[in-house]
């Protein structure tokens, strides 16, 4: 009892969170250092041996003839993804919001695949994809001649962001719902007796309020985007020339399959800056679209 | 709601639920039919007779058993872990005046930090130890690491708003820090905890780039990367076989799911929610 109450609650403060702070220091803090020390060094892995290389492995990335290619597929998934996502989500929330008979059901359904081991999910639709799979034997038995999805120039690309977004998109299908269901009813009984429609109680009620959910979906759902690798490995192998080479399954492939550690840092790194940019460009654009900010 | 519209709504609703429920559905189909059957055509949406000799292969041909153990005791060990450090710094973000305090926005930078970003640097410190084709790396990483740090913060949220009067009743019984922890703000814990344990669990449950990186041999495999191996020797597909054993990945967490959906749906809505 020598410690006054004070300090000992100090003490107390920093015992608790001595754990998570030294890992965080150990696993993301140093590495996150160590990568951007990696990404200006030469690495040879077989002699053993480690140069500085200047902004060697940031200069390749504008001579390598794959990284605008890498770039391209990046860009359409994740535009393709969120879009698609985020509007399927709202759509069944809206749906399901109705409190129809029997909607606890289908919320189980469309939420289901969220707890589907991701990388059985992937090998499904695998198998469904397939020339003679099962998805081009519906299409033939009524009359359409399906493509190869998984190896044709632009089906490969739309597959993959199909199978992600039913993957996932029940997790932010029951945020919109919980938004939805957040709305007071004087607001929408109020709007109604203002005569608005529908579809003007959707843009002018509905959309305003539920925007901060919104927003964390369209951050959360951006950022694990950017870092789809199971599905690529699994059903395209980034696939047909590179319409699928997302930046995550590129920089797997040099650091980890061509062992080029230096330039796969220099790929960490602009992942790590790309996600950044993109939450904070996010979080500050919230003020122009984001309804009561609290 | 008018009669047809309520109608059209379940029609919709019914429409787009077979994209959600049919790849389930014909997983457990083609994991039952005999290996020319599974992309004969017209398709069998129903096996005539099951082969459950499928499912024997996958554990007697390959070591499925050994890394379904990996999997489930990593993802528990990890769960756990997470859940006992992570409660513990959030609750001392949320409870604690001290000038650690600062320390919580500068952790949510863990936020942005995928694990593909740190793995260079963490997979050759690994290797330096000695060790790569062990499980240490993905317990300990995970635990400790950006994974945790969602956790951290959900578990602040929660602990935010607990009333002071119920910390003041047991200062007053003399109950230390750890102790108002344990006994005071734990067992009111439970929701956030839930949501804590569910999506550490699936997201430990579907590590892929991690034991790809850090694992070489096949009986230390976790599930996710072990159910890409089913090949014959010549590289062929072995689907009935893998669709097999991917059932066996799917089915016991869908059944927990079902049984439990409320827990998961509310628990995961609200995590997301109290940011």
């Amino acid at each position: 009892m020598t410690l006054t109450s004070k300090k000992r609650e100090e003490l107390a403060g920093w015992i608790f969170i001595a754990p998570q702070a030294l890992g965080f220091l150990a696993f993301v803090v140093a590495p996150l250092a160590a990568v951007v020390w990696y990404s200006f060094q030469d690495v040879n892995l077989l002699a053993g041996t480690s140069t500085f290389a200047g902004a060697d492995n940031y200069a390749k990335l504008f001579d390598d003839p794959t990284a605008p290619k890498v770039a391209r597929a990046t860009a359409i998934f994740c535009v393709g993804l969120v879009v698609l996502n985020l509007a399927l989500a709202l759509s069944l929330a809206l749906l399901l919001n109705l409190k129809l008979r029997g909607t606890t059901v289908f919320r189980t359904v469309f939420f289901s695949p969220v707890v589907v081991t991701l990388v059985a999910w992937t090998i499904v639709w695998n198998f469904l994809l397939q020339d003679n799979g099962g998805i081009n034997a519906l299409l033939q038995a009524i009359g359409v001649d399906g493509p190869n999805w998984l190896r044709g120039n632009g089906t490969a690309m739309l597959s993959v962001i199909v199978v992600q977004v039913l993957k996932n998109v029940g997790l932010n299908m029951v945020l919109f719902l919980a938004a939805l269901q957040g709305i007071p009813t004087s607001i929408m009984e109020a709007s109604q007796l203002d005569g608005a429609g529908p579809w003007r109680r959707f843009r002018s009620v509905i959309l305003p309020m539920i925007s901060p959910t919104t927003l964390l979906t369209a951050i959360i759902t951006v950022a694990g985007a950017l870092q789809v690798f199971a599905q690529i490995q699994v059903l395209t192998l980034g696939g047909p020339a590179d319409s699928t080479n997302v930046l995550v399954f590129y920089f797997y492939q040099q650091a980890f399959a061509n062992h080029d550690l230096g330039y796969g840092a220099a790929l960490a790194v602009v992942l790590f800056l790309v996600i950044l940019v993109l939450t904070l460009l996010q979080w500050r654009m919230r003020r122009r679209w984001v309804f009561h900010e609290s | 709601m008018s009669r047809r519209a309520k109608i059209a709504c379940y029609a919709v609703m019914v429409v787009l639920a077979v994209p959600f429920v049919f790849p389930t559905w014909w997983m457990i189909t083609a994991s039952l039919l005999p290996a020319n059957e599974v992309l004969a055509y017209p398709p069998k949406l129903f096996p005539n007779q099951p082969q459950w000799e499928n499912y024997k292969a996958a554990f007697t041909d390959f070591p499925l058993a050994q890394q379904y153990f990996n999997s489930l005791y990593i993802a528990v060990l990890v769960t756990l872990g997470t859940m006992f450090f992570s409660s513990l710094a959030g609750y001392a973000f949320a409870r604690i005046r001290f000038r650690g305090e600062k320390v919580f926005g500068l952790i949510l930078i863990g936020l942005m930090v995928p694990s593909e970003v740190t793995i260079i640097p963490l997979f050759r410190v690994v290797d330096d130890l000695g060790l790569t084709n062990t499980h240490w790396p993905l317990i300990v990483v995970p635990i400790f690491g950006a994974p945790s740090v969602l956790a951290t913060f959900v578990m602040r949220q929660f602990f935010i708003t607990i009333p002071g009067e119920l910390e003041e009743a047991g200062r007053l019984d003399g109950l230390s820090r750890f102790g108002l922890y344990r006994r005071v703000a734990m067992p009111i814990a439970k929701p956030a905890l839930a949501a804590v344990a569910i999506f550490t669990f699936l997201n430990t449950w579907n590590f892929f780039l991690e034991p790809l990186v850090y694992l070489t041999d096949k009986s230390m495999f976790t599930l996710p990367v072990a159910l890409t191996q089913y090949v014959d020797v010549y590289g062929g597909h072995l689907w009935n076989v893998q669709l097999a054993a991917a059932t066996t990945t799917v089915v016991p967490v869908l059944i927990v799911f079902i049984i439990a959906q409320r827990q998961f749906v509310e628990g995961l809505a609200q995590s997301g929610l109290k940011g």
